[in-house]
């Protein structure tokens, strides 16, 4: 593989994580929706398995740039390397196959279905049987559907959410919807997991729930999660780097202390007076 | 005096092993294909059959052995009803330790004090949180050498040299017993039934909690009477789901089932227990009355949300119930258009009801560890569950005496209980002699000599006298049952007990020793009174708010003057009913030390803590401005104050003997 880049060489995060090499870069993108220009001229790169924070004021342009990352947005402009290769023009569903999942801002799940069966929606990709199998329910389709329950079970059991197993989701109060959506995009057992405002209208202590939740993911699974929100606290604590979007231009990128210290940051972000 | 027998007599302690580990391996041979415990775990339930848990529970011995454990060692072990956790518990016994339950929600000072006085070097507890809090408190309890967590979940970075996974134990000890093969079958020839089995923290109402270490003898006989009593086989079922360090869980999941091989069911989480219990439908359950109270807290609030047609069929089926059910139940004479009505309920109401209860096989249940109401008691017999009372405390197995099948009495806690001699002394104390009293508290002669008498009686410090049939009532906390200024008698859990029947009050706390009248801190029940409130349309913002407004005061005087009614009619009591009354601000908290972990209150604490309150009332103010610190869940503390308003509520004439509500 081509790596050669300077940012190749694996190091140990603060927080003590493995931090691999770089899995994702932006180079130079630029996206504009006529003539407004969301992103501008940025580069950045998330390396595997660690947290990588995306913040900045609204408006500012994280969500495009996480639309970009699973190929909702096209950029005119700058070139995205997966793995080193340089990704050509992608639809979201090849995102998905290539292990990238998300969250969203505003939960996307069916009302109506169960917790269950609302992650078992995230295994779609990796069932492998024709519709007439299942439809018929033959045995192929059967052993994979009891493959599928495993896993669907393992997630449940580890998002601790068991009691809520056959509830439908519109019933459910609004952190544990999030905690489904995050369930759902775990299913698909992804390498790099998107996760758009995780702790948008939240109490204290379901952020506190939600936080633990995303670093036992990249504790236990390795996953690589990118996120976007808006508690500096949270961010702060849980990344292990950040990148700061302001006006649809980058103006810090680092690790929470230097992203704190940086006076650009300060201004933009965390308080001067507009 | 009076001293009541049970009928049967110990004898020479009936055939079958002496000790626990014996009794597992007894098991494990008489039927090793059948299941000793379940536990739901990826959404199914998990069977362990007796071979498989002698197996486990050997790995675990020898892997203890193998870190060094020795004979007499203490071994605590912390967290929810995990099979892994009992298994711990007969590992440690097969060794010749003594097991140490601690309550899992104890914060970490609780569990310091607990390691420090048992001297504890070696600690089985469930997942991350128990590690925390051990790590935690390591610096004070320097003894501690091995922590073994069953959970490895979040335990990848943690270093401390004390930590193994239990996994590791396990593997460790399987090596150990493939080396040694007669290692653990000689440790367990070694015990006796009067070495010690299990040491149980007493909850503390009073002062430090203190460990009362029980023999396997002690349990085994309370085990075998229960089972004698209640005729229980190896057929039954429980749902294990109460505290492992409370008496009663080890009683019942542990003693019973280890004694006559039932099976135990661990749930999957604290918040699925009703789904579990509607799972298994055990036969065989005990709870406290609380839980028992919110299970029908629930049912009657989805009642009152139900269609009319619903409500009426249901309304009208309990009426039959309530007039014959429990008639019927103790098999007493009943009409035949009776029994035809009752027989029409339990297919419309009663029978889907305990269906969705999780109590269609129950052939035996029990509540025990405080008062329970009589319409809440009168509602589960009159639907056909044969629920009874219990009476005993940790240091009697909880096990002292027992009802019997059709001899319920609503406020009596039964006969005693077989190979239990019970006798009252001259103020009115129960005194009780038997094999299942404990050997002694750990480290305390001085306390084990001031309980026990000469004559070998405990003595329970519960004030109570025998009915006309022999039955036993319990009146108060011996200590408790005070005089008021002119002499009447004051027995405050008495009219807390009567206070908290209300679905409306949760929490009740009575004074009035040596003084004129009594009054009250009320603690509401944020979940009724909250649905109460928002069925009037009533806005609040919280417990605090809720608690403070006028019509609740309302609803909660209403409740209280019931009380004084009640109390009026008995001439014993009729000084001691309630004039003033207040609704506390926050709600009693076992983090803050208000009650014990098993929710008793403890009223010398309080007390003092809101010694200001107490005065306001005596003296007849209006209101008076409180702020409270309060301890949350993780250590942190914050406030809360509040002007609480005092209220005055009407007593009764002691002759108007009849019940004014």
């Amino acid at each position: 593989m081509d790596m050669t880049d300077m940012n190749s060489a694996a190091t140990t995060t603060p927080s003590g994580r493995r931090q691999g090499e770089v899995i994702l870069d932006l180079q130079n993108i630029s996206l504009r929706f006529g003539g407004v220009k969301a992103l501008t001229d940025i580069s950045f790169n998330i390396r595997e398995h660690e947290v990588r924070a995306i913040i900045g004021p609204n408006g500012a342009g994280k969500s495009s740039m996480l639309n970009v990352i699973n190929g909702v947005y096209h950029p005119q402009e700058g070139r995205i390397m997966f793995r080193g290769q340089q990704r050509q023009k992608m639809e979201p569903h090849m995102a998905a196959q290539q292990g990238i999942a998300r969250t969203f801002q505003n939960i996307a799940l069916f009302k109506g279905m169960s917790v269950l069966d609302n992650i078992m929606t995230g295994r779609n990709l990796k069932m492998k049987c024709n519709l007439f199998q299942q439809a018929l329910w033959l045995g192929p389709a059967l052993r994979e559907e009891i493959v599928h329950r495993e896993k669907v079970e393992e997630i449940v059991d580890f998002l601790e959410i068991q009691h809520i197993r056959k509830t439908p989701v519109g019933a459910l109060p609004y952190g544990l919807q999030k905690r489904v959506d995050l369930g759902r995009a775990l299913a698909m057992e992804p390498q790099i997991l998107l996760l758009d405002e995780p702790m948008a209208g939240m109490n204290v202590e379901e952020k506190q729930d939600m936080c633990r939740f995303i670093l036992d993911i990249s504790d236990q699974f390795g996953t690589t999660i990118v996120l976007i929100e808006h508690d500096m606290g949270v961010v702060m604590d849980i990344s292990d780097r950040v990148v700061v979007l302001d006006y649809g231009k980058k103006i810090g990128d680092g690790t929470p202390d230097e992203v704190r210290n940086n006076q650009d940051v300060i201004n933009a972000y965390l308080g001067s007076g507009h | 005096m009076d001293t009541r027998t049970s009928a049967s007599e110990p004898g020479q302690g009936g055939a079958g092993p002496d000790t626990f580990p014996r009794w597992l391996m007894h098991h494990a041979k008489a039927r090793p294909q059948q299941p000793a415990m379940r536990e739901k775990e990826y959404g199914i339930w998990q069977t362990y059959t007796w071979a498989q848990v002698a197996e486990n529970v050997r790995a675990i011995a020898c892997g203890l052995a193998q870190l060094g454990f020795k004979r007499g060692d203490r071994l605590a072990v912390v967290g929810d009803n995990r099979p892994r956790l009992y298994w711990s518990v007969a590992a440690c016994q097969c060794l010749g330790g003594i097991p140490v339950m601690m309550y899992q929600d104890a914060v970490a000072q609780e569990m310091a004090y607990v390691l420090q006085d048992a001297e504890i070097k070696f600690a089985v507890v469930e997942d991350q949180e128990q590690v925390d809090k051990m790590v935690e408190i390591q610096p004070d309890a320097p003894l501690l050498a091995h922590v073994i967590y069953d959970d490895p979940r979040g335990m990848r970075h943690y270093t401390q040299t004390l930590l193994m996974g239990l996994d590791e134990l396990q593997e460790m000890g399987r090596i150990h017993d493939r080396n040694q093969p007669d290692f653990l079958d000689g440790e367990i020839d070694k015990g006796a039934s009067d070495d010690i089995s299990i040491m149980l923290y007493t909850s503390g109402t009073t002062g430090k909690p203190k460990g009362v270490c029980q023999t396997h003898g002690a349990f085994i006989a309370a085990a075998r009477g229960a089972i004698q009593f209640d005729k229980l086989t190896d057929k039954e079922d429980i749902l294990s789901y109460l505290p492992m360090a409370w008496v009663g869980d080890h009683l019942f999941s542990f003693a019973q089932a280890t004694v006559a091989g039932f099976t135990i069911n661990c749930p999957e989480s604290g918040e699925t227990v009703m789904n579990d219990l509607r799972e298994i439908g055990p036969t065989y359950y005990f709870a406290p009355p609380r839980v028992f109270e919110n299970l029908l807290t629930q049912v009657m609030i989805r009642m009152e949300d139900a269609g009319s047609l619903k409500r009426k069929i249901f309304h009208h089926f309990m009426d039959v119930a309530r007039r014959c059910g429990a008639d019927i139940l103790d098999g007493k004479p009943v009409s035949g258009g009776d029994r035809f009505q009752y027989w029409l309920g339990n297919l419309l109401v009663y029978g889907p009801l305990k269906n969705v209860l999780g109590m269609s096989r129950i052939r035996v249940a029990y509540t025990a560890g405080a008062a329970i109401g009589p319409d809440l008691f009168r509602f589960y017999r009159s639907i056909g569950i044969n629920l009874k009372q219990l009476y005993g405390q940790t240091e009697t197995c909880a096990y002292v005496c027992l009802q019997p099948d059709g001899e319920i009495k609503l406020d009596s806690v039964g006969k005693p209980a077989p190979f239990v001699e019970v006798k009252l002394a001259d103020n009115g104390e129960i005194l009780v002699k038997g094999p299942m009293l404990l050997k002694a508290y750990y480290k305390r002669p001085d306390a084990t000599a001031e309980s026990i008498n000469a004559e070998g009686y405990f003595m329970t410090g519960d004030a109570g006298f025998f009915d006309a049939d022999g039955h036993l009532k319990i009146i108060d906390r011996a200590k408790d049952v005070g005089k008021m200024a002119d002499g009447t008698m004051f027995a405050p859990n008495y009219i807390e007990n009567k206070l908290k029947f209300f679905q409306h009050i949760k929490e009740a706390v009575t004074f009035g020793a040596g003084k004129e009248f009594a009054t009250a801190f009320i603690n509401i029940d944020l979940e009724a009174v909250g649905n109460w409130a928002e069925k009037k349309g009533m806005a609040y913002s919280g417990y605090t708010d809720l608690a403070q407004q006028a019509a609740v005061y309302e609803l909660i005087r209403d409740c209280v003057e019931k009380v004084n009614a009640d109390l009026a009619a008995d001439p014993n009591m009729s000084g001691s009913q309630i004039k003033r009354f207040l609704i506390l601000h926050k709600e009693l908290d076992a983090d803050d030390g208000e009650l014990t972990r098993t929710r008793k209150v403890r009223r010398n604490f309080i007390a003092e803590k809101y010694g200001v309150l107490i005065e306001a009332m005596f003296e007849g103010r209006k209101t008076q401005f409180i702020e409270t610190q309060v301890k949350y869940e993780d250590g942190r503390t914050g406030k809360v104050s509040a002007d609480l308003r005092i209220e005055e509520v009407k007593t009764f004439a002691p002759q108007a003997g009849k019940r004014a509500a």
